[in-house]
């Protein structure tokens, strides 16, 4: 499909460095975990997990999200999707962790909410550097029990979201979903191997997309050789097991760099 | 089994150059999952690109448009990821390489060799590479220089690959022929472009591409037509298959094998499925081999 033109109905600032962008179209069938394409034109084409069924949640960090950031509502950019495998719902009556670091709370809020809906227990790790970069606080803190960590110690435990998961007994979650930086989901990864629940655990990954349609190549991981952008983004920890995950990913020429 | 320029393919199904290409990983899984009698590795040249930026390639209703741009890591940066998919594939490994000039690919396919190739296919034919690719393939001359340099320092199958953005497609195959190639291999993607009329941009990075996919298949099967007849050497079908009917007919238009990209868009076992469709075909049909479909449309007169 072409991208669809949508219009910026409305720009959130979330934290110094986050904004939400709704825009005038609904991805009604969306799964949580799934991702658009998002065509700034002129510039690029960036994926980006959906925040809810009408809104991308981005971080500024190079040419195409600062172009992004310069948008006004009644702008607009192109956007293909959703595409992609997101994160398995729970059935009613089970109990869920989700592990979110920085911006990886975007695609993994309209999953708690959803797991909520659907009758589950949420439970909420929520790390970010510091607290002014807590992300969508509010919308888990809406759910259940939230836990949070900053790296500076400015809210909840001073240290990482594993600071907290040590002290929690993972046994009793039926369920559990991970999204945010390598690093942090590589330990996480590593716990769980350890204590040997990773069938219950999925992780959103993030690899360089080019076709974004599991056609190019240009995101398969090692050594399965499955690709992010079709057969992920959302990975069972079990699909992980001996992967590159945590080690190096490939830049835009294919070329491995480390993590 | 069934034998191509030498190599042995459990089936006449072989993953196009530039698709699920870019890891040894990846390869592996085509081959092993997707039941592919062989894999072509993206096209690797001698320097590292990043190729175009994004857009680089959208779904039509009737094909696909990509302007990747040629992203490769270089041939050293690539040696163990065709090393991976040599040792853990299990079927043929082509390698797919371009340059500007007949000593560029030289040295690519040269650098490429510790790996153990099984055969080289000489891709010049991508139509949104400025200096590479069908910026070679549309002159004879330089088709047949490169082929040679190619053949040179290489002693395993050369095929090369063709482009159909040319006013004679069979004067590009004779020179690949002349200098030496084992097989050509047709088609590339047809020039494209698509315009986001909500914007007036174009919608790929680069502006134009190539198209792919089913709308490219009546093209291709022409190619393939035309090309039988003009050469002595295998054809190797590639352009829109999706299903064993349209391997099939590839097949009957001349073609020697069928390679097939755009159609993992589906499903990454299509070669299999597709594989098996042309056995159950043959079966059904009382054709006791391949070879006898081989080019079957041309004794239909
Ligand atoms: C499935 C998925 C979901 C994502 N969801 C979100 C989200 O919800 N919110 C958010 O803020 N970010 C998200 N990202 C990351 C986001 O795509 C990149 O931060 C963004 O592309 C940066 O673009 P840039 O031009 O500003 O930065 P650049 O300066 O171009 O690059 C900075 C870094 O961004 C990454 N990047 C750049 N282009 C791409 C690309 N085409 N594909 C993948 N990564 C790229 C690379 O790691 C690069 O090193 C997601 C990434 C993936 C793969
Ligand atoms: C995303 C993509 C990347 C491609 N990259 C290459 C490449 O690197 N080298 C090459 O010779 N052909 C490349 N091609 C062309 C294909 O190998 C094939 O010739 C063409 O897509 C037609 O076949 P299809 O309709 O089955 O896709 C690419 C095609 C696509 C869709
Ligand atoms: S980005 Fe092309 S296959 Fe995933």
């Amino acid at each position: 499909m072409l991208p669809l033109n949508a219009i910026i109905t409305q720009i959130t600032e979330e934290t110094p460095l986050v904004r939400t962008f709704f825009f005038d179209h609904r991805f009604e069938d969306m799964e949580p975990g799934q991702f658009v394409m998002v065509w700034i034109r002129g510039v690029d084409e960036i994926p980006m997990g959906l925040s809810r069924n009408n809104s991308i949640t981005v971080q500024k960090v190079g040419e195409a999200t600062s172009k992004l950031f310069e948008l006004k509502e009644g702008d607009s950019f192109g956007l293909r999707g959703p595409f992609g495998k997101g994160f398995t719902l729970p059935v009613r009556g089970e109990k869920v962790l989700v592990i979110a670091g920085g911006v990886g709370a975007a695609p993994l809020s309209p999953y708690a909410e959803a797991a909520f809906a659907a009758g589950a227990e949420v439970h909420t790790i929520l790390g970010a550097r510091s607290a002014e970069d807590l992300l969508f606080e509010g919308r888990f803190e809406a759910l259940g029990k939230i836990y949070i960590s900053t790296d500076d110690g400015s809210k909840g435990v001073k240290g990482f979201v594993t600071d907290v998961l040590k002290n929690l007994d993972v046994a009793a979650y039926d369920r559990i979903a991970v999204c945010g930086p390598e690093i942090m989901m590589a330990s996480v990864f590593r716990l769980f191997e350890e204590l040997q629940v990773l069938e219950k655990a999925e992780f959103s990954l993030h690899r360089y997309f080019k076709c974004g349609i599991g056609i190019c190549g240009a995101c398969c991981i090692d050594k399965s050789g499955l690709r992010v952008c079709k057969d992920g983004p959302v990975f069972s920890g079990v699909q992980l097991i001996g992967s590159e995950l945590g080690n190096y990913s490939r830049d835009a020429s294919g070329r491995r760099v480390k993590i | 089994m069934y034998t191509l320029t030498g190599l042995e393919l459990k089936n006449p199904t072989i993953l196009a150059a530039g698709v699920l290409g870019t890891t040894g990983a990846s390869l592996c899984r085509v081959a092993r999952e997707g039941g592919a009698g062989a894999v072509v590795t993206k096209s690797i040249g001698p320097a590292p690109k990043t190729g175009h930026i994004n857009p680089s390639m959208v779904r039509l209703d009737c094909g696909f448009l990509n302007a990747m741009g040629l992203p490769n890591p270089s041939y050293p940066g690539f040696l163990q990821e065709l090393e991976f998919a040599k040792n853990n594939s299990a079927v043929p490994v082509i390698a797919s390489i371009f340059g500007g000039t007949p000593s560029e690919f030289a040295e690519v396919a040269e650098g490429l060799l510790p790996a153990n190739p099984d055969a080289f296919e000489l891709n010049v034919s991508c139509p949104h590479a400025e200096g590479y690719g069908a910026a070679v393939g549309s002159n004879p001359c330089l088709v047949e220089a490169v082929t040679a340099a190619v053949k040179d320092v290489v002693n395993v199958p050369v095929w090369v690959k063709l482009t159909p953005n040319v006013a004679d497609i069979k004067s590009i195959g004779t020179a690949a022929e002349s200098g030496g190639a084992d097989a050509v291999v047709a088609i590339n993607t047809l020039k494209g472009m698509a315009i986001d009329i909500e914007s007036g941009y174009p919608v790929l990075g680069n502006r134009s591409g190539g198209l792919s996919g089913k709308a490219v298949k009546p093209v291709a099967i022409k190619c393939v037509y035309d090309l039988y007849t003009a050469l002595e050497i295998p054809v190797i079908g590639v352009g829109g298959v999706s299903s064993w009917e349209d391997a099939a007919e590839m097949l009957m238009a001349g073609a020697a094998a069928v390679q097939i990209g755009s159609a993992v868009y589906d499903r990454v076992d299509i070669f299999s499925e597709i594989g098996t469709g042309i056995e159950a075909f043959l079966t059904r049909k009382g054709y006791s081999d391949i070879k006898k479909i081989i080019g079957l449309a041309h004794e239909m007169i």
